[in-house]
């Protein structure tokens, strides 16, 4: 845990979801990142099940959470409504999104600034 | 009020129907959506029949309960999450109430407040709101499921997948609302519904 907060990207895909991972990775070393996609038997959609898992197992207290279609939407919110962590949700372009995120938490911008900006990259409802 | 038993038999009934009609509802989501529409309320279907089936309910909060928590974990699609929110929301409803109509209606609160869809976007709340409607006047019938459902084929979807379509989606029925709808047909045919 080298950040206060961490990030979780969902896709409906799991090799999306992973190769976003990969792609934040590179610029936030220190940035908690999990990545969830696909069903449980990996199959294109979302889990319900293992988003809520991944949200509760962040060391950090706050969690960005990016995602690609809309029911990765609903089942996140689903997850945040029994979730003890502080959950912000952002319907934001998926990949440039948590890329700005990704980079701006790594170099410790505040995090209202880090909001600012990503407002800038909505495009969901 | 409603009998336990009765809506046992319609979550076994509506089980049956979506298993039956799979590859309809698979089309009819291929036209618009994913396509996997059909095979998603299956796989929920069998999952809810297997939990249903260990448990000896006596009450119907605990009974929606489990229906919607297995649809959420099992479904996959955005089916999963709107399908549960509304069971689960009859579930808290069902501790105030067994009147079917105010236990629909807060199934459909649940749906909307999960999927934020109003009247007229082409989604399954199309099909909710005049069953609803006309469950609170004693007055529902597959006279009213079957014009529903028909009505959203001229509807422009603004919510959901189909909505990345815009006018495209004009001509084709909802996948949300035909599954729906067979969730209403079953109900009447479970003799859930009195008069």
């Amino acid at each position: 845990m080298g950040k206060k907060v961490g990030m979780l990207v969902v896709s409906h895909v799991n090799d999306i979801a992973n190769g976003l991972s990969t792609l934040l990775d590179q610029v936030a070393q220190d940035v908690t990142i999990k990545a969830i996609g696909g069903t449980e038997d990996g199959e294109v959609g979302t889990d319900y099940a293992r988003i809520q898992e991944a949200m509760d197992s962040f060391e950090e207290d706050k969690v960005w959470a990016f995602y690609d279609l809309g029911s990765a939407k609903m089942n996140l919110e689903m997850a945040m409504e029994s979730s003890d962590k502080e959950v912000r949700l952002f319907d934001t372009a998926f990949i440039e999104s948590a890329y700005t995120a990704a980079s701006l938490i790594q170099a410790d911008v505040g995090e209202e600034a880090i909001i600012t900006q990503l407002d800038e990259l909505k495009i969901k409802e | 009020m409603v009998e336990i038993e009765s809506l046992k038999k319609w979550i076994e009934l509506y089980g049956e129907k979506v298993t039956e009609n799979k590859e309809h509802l698979n089309q009819l989501d291929s036209d618009i959506g994913d396509g996997d529409h059909g095979s998603n309320l299956t796989r929920g279907a069998a999952a809810v029949k297997e939990k249903v089936s260990e448990s000896d309910y006596d009450n119907l909060s605990d009974f929606f309960k489990d229906v919607g928590m297995t649809l959420v974990s099992k479904v996959g699609g955005a089916s999963g999450p709107l399908y549960g929110s509304a069971f689960i929301s009859m579930a808290k409803q069902a501790k105030e109430s067994d009147d079917l109509a105010a236990l629909l209606e807060a199934g459909l609160d649940g749906i909307q407040k999960r999927g934020k869809a109003e009247a007229g976007e082409k989604t399954m709340v199309d099909e909710w709101i005049p069953v609803v409607a006309a469950l609170k006047e004693n007055k529902l019938t597959d006279e009213v499921i079957e014009d529903s459902l028909q009505k959203t084929k001229d509807m422009k979807a603004t919510k959901g997948r189909a909505s990345y379509l815009g006018d495209r989606s004009i001509g084709h029925i909802d996948p949300g609302a035909q599954s729906s709808a067979y969730l209403f047909k079953s109900l009447l045919e479970a003799g859930a519904v009195n008069g």
